[in-house]
């Protein structure tokens, strides 16, 4: 019996500086995890995967993240996507001053 | 130090240039990321979890004054104003962007530094020992040879697409300041019975998943063997190390399952096949090299203003103790200036921290400067008149801290706040305890104390050897902290025990504290360190410390 599909994003890597991004439910990149389209599908998934993939001149390394709903858009389940969404934690670099 | 040749210079600015067309393909589309990969990671370029990084080759840890300030006008231009000193003697910027990346490299050549082989599965930078050419009980300096090493696994044909990665350290003292024996390869310098120089030869340490003490090969190597036979050990392991599993492809698994007198056997046997080639042509380079290492000219002035300071100044003289390694010439000292202010990133200097100390070498240090593996910057010729002003520079610069070798100056690699590996975070770990122990006042009073924590079990933080390591691990969706103790990165090296379940982030430093608490009650003297009292009386009591009294705690 396979797994029950958990909610997910598709995330991934600017090309040009490395930036950690979210595909969006129109097609875009976004620096904000908010903004990115929430799959609870697998076979939706699947095609969000290759469309990604197809990217590659945007972005590096495109993956299905588990993600979970939040009243402003979808929120990162495990500590290593919740960095992602905000920078290291020693200094304030990253997103967590530049989304502000 | 070493001068780059017509060669070098030719080499390093031919490969800058390559890659500067490599990144506008790849920037144009006309490169896949999968074509890209294996091209950026030969010029030391990862993607991490928040951007790039750029890792550059220290090579042996030596800088001058105008390398260092290049590397700060790098920080600056490039990147957030800062770098991080690793335990492998690099350097590595963790905001550049890909465009820019071609015109740092060329900033690099202009100073005769490089990103070459500082990823991938080549030979890597090699190490040395950070007082090498300074320490009181050196043989030789290690750094010829390691220079020689450097030249000899450049872009070698035989070895750019090696099992695994590849890392040698060269240390030349009696002491082993350079973890020589958790390389694939290490080097010793020592003396035969005759007086002779050659090299002590270890082999299979290494540290990661699984952690090995590397086995000694040879006890004495004569000088001129060097080569031919370091290039037969990388070659036979070449071929009979494990490319079916990353796990397994490291040389300290190769010479585990076949046995190290197998190994040793078809070393001999590829040696004895490759000797005759080298005609004796790295030996005249060798020679060539060694003169770039000439011991510095030593000033003779009076002491006076240091010892008079040092008399009256517990600050100064707080320092001294603490951060100053006994130099071969009377008259000097060996500076290491902590990288390590309590609270602050281990490693971490900024753009004008860079400068104050490339300006002290500059003035003070014969224009020497070293990258420790512990994550310090050392001058390592210091007239010791000289160290006043020294002091008082660093005080401006915020890099007086005197804390080298005690429980505050922790190596700690840059964990999940950079590393796309890493399963926890490790700074904040090292932050919360340097800080701990600086707010108790207690660092002077437990004395040498060596903690080392690594983000996963790819140990670059060096865990395993730590007298107190700690590893960050991912729980079920958790950061999690396994403890190890009585680890020793020297001569007599030693991998740390495990002592039991892990701790949460919020719980680590107190876990951390109970142990140290436990040996302040325990040892016999003040003299008697923790990896001494360790070594006495096993993991048990401070087990015991570590664990009933948390449940102790739980149960209040």
């Amino acid at each position: 019996m396979s797994r029950r599909f958990t909610p997910k994003v598709i995330t991934a890597n600017l090309l040009l500086d490395g930036d950690a991004v979210w595909l969006t439910a129109d097609d875009r990149w976004s620096k904000s995890m908010h903004d990115a389209e929430f799959i609870e599908d697998e076979a939706h998934a699947d095609i969000r995967l290759l469309f990604a993939n197809g990217q590659a001149n945007i972005i590096v390394g495109p993956y299905l993240a588990d993600a979970k709903a939040g009243p402003n858009g979808p929120e990162p389940t495990h500590f290593r996507e919740e960095f992602r969404t905000r920078g290291p934690s020693n200094y304030a670099h990253g997103k967590q001053v530049e989304l502000n | 130090m070493y001068k780059y040749n017509n060669f070098d210079e030719a080499f390093v600015r031919s490969r800058v240039a390559q890659f500067r067309d490599q990144v506008e393909r790849r920037i144009k589309g006309q490169l896949t990321e999968d074509e890209f990969r294996p091209l950026r990671l030969m010029n030391g370029l990862y993607l991490q979890l928040h951007a790039y990084m750029l890792r550059v080759a220290i090579p042996y840890g030596t800088l001058n004054s105008r390398q260092m300030r290049q590397l700060a006008m790098i920080a600056e231009k490039w990147d957030k104003g800062y770098g991080h000193f690793t335990t492998r003697q690099n350097i590595q910027f963790n905001w550049p962007k890909l465009q820019d990346v071609p015109d740092i490299l060329e900033a690099l050549a202009d100073v005769e530094m490089h990103a070459l082989q500082t990823s991938g599965n080549t030979i890597r930078n090699v190490t040395a020992d950070h007082f090498a050419g300074a320490a009181a009980d050196e043989v030789a300096d290690p750094r010829p040879v390691a220079e020689l090493l450097r030249q000899w696994s450049t872009d070698h044909p035989e070895f750019q697409f090696l099992p695994r990665k590849f890392k040698i350290a060269v240390s030349g003292g009696e002491q082993d300041r350079a973890v020589t024996k958790a390389h694939d390869i290490g080097i010793r310098i020592v003396r035969n019975a005759a007086g002779e120089i050659g090299y002590q030869i270890i082999v299979g340490g290494g540290l990661g998943r699984t952690p090995m003490i590397g086995k000694v090969i040879r006890d004495f190597l004569p000088k001129e063997d060097l080569l031919p036979y370091v290039e037969a050990v990388v070659s036979v392991w070449n071929l009979l190390g494990r490319r079916d599993n990353k796990y397994k492809a490291r040389i300290k698994i190769t010479v585990f399952e076949n046995g190290l007198d197998e190994f040793s056997q078809l070393t001999d046997e590829r040696f004895e096949q490759i000797r005759a080639g080298f005609t004796g042509v790295d030996q005249e380079i060798l020679a060539e090299i060694e003169q770039f290492f000439r011991e510095p000219v030593y000033e003779t002035k009076s002491k006076d203003v240091f010892d008079a300071r040092y008399a009256t100044d517990p600050a100064f003289r707080s320092w001294v103790d603490t951060n100053l390694s006994d130099h071969k010439s009377d008259d000097y000292a060996i500076v290491t200036i902590s990288v390590k202010k309590h609270g602050a990133t281990p490693g971490d200097a900024t753009a004008d921290q860079m400068r104050a100390m490339a300006n002290l070498a500059e003035a003070y240090g014969h224009d020497e400067l070293r990258i420790s593996h512990e994550q310090n910057v050392v001058l390592p010729h210091v007239h010791k008149a000289d160290l006043p002003a020294i002091y008082d520079a660093l005080k401006v610069a915020d890099l007086a801290t005197a804390n080298v070798g005690l429980i505050s100056d922790i190596i700690a690699c840059p964990g999940m706040d950079y590393c796309a590996l890493a399963t926890a975070r490790s700074i904040p770990i090292a932050q919360e305890i340097a800080q701990r122990f600086d707010d108790l006042k207690l660092e002077h009073d437990i004395g040498p104390l060596k903690i080392k924590i690594s983000g996963c079990i790819n140990a670059c933080g060096h865990h395993h050897v730590g007298h107190i390591g700690i590893l960050g691990l991912d729980r079920a969706g958790v950061e999690n902290y396994q403890i190890t103790l009585g680890g020793d990165g020297t001569q007599d090296a030693v991998i740390g025990d495990k002592t039991g379940p892990g701790f949460a982030a919020e719980d680590i430093t107190n876990a951390i504290e109970r142990i140290v608490m436990a040996y302040l009650a325990l040892r016999q003297t003040p003299a008697e360190t923790f990896l001494d009292a360790y070594k006495r009386l096993g993991l048990e009591p401070f087990k015991a410390a570590l664990y009933e009294e948390a449940a102790a705690h739980a149960a209040e």
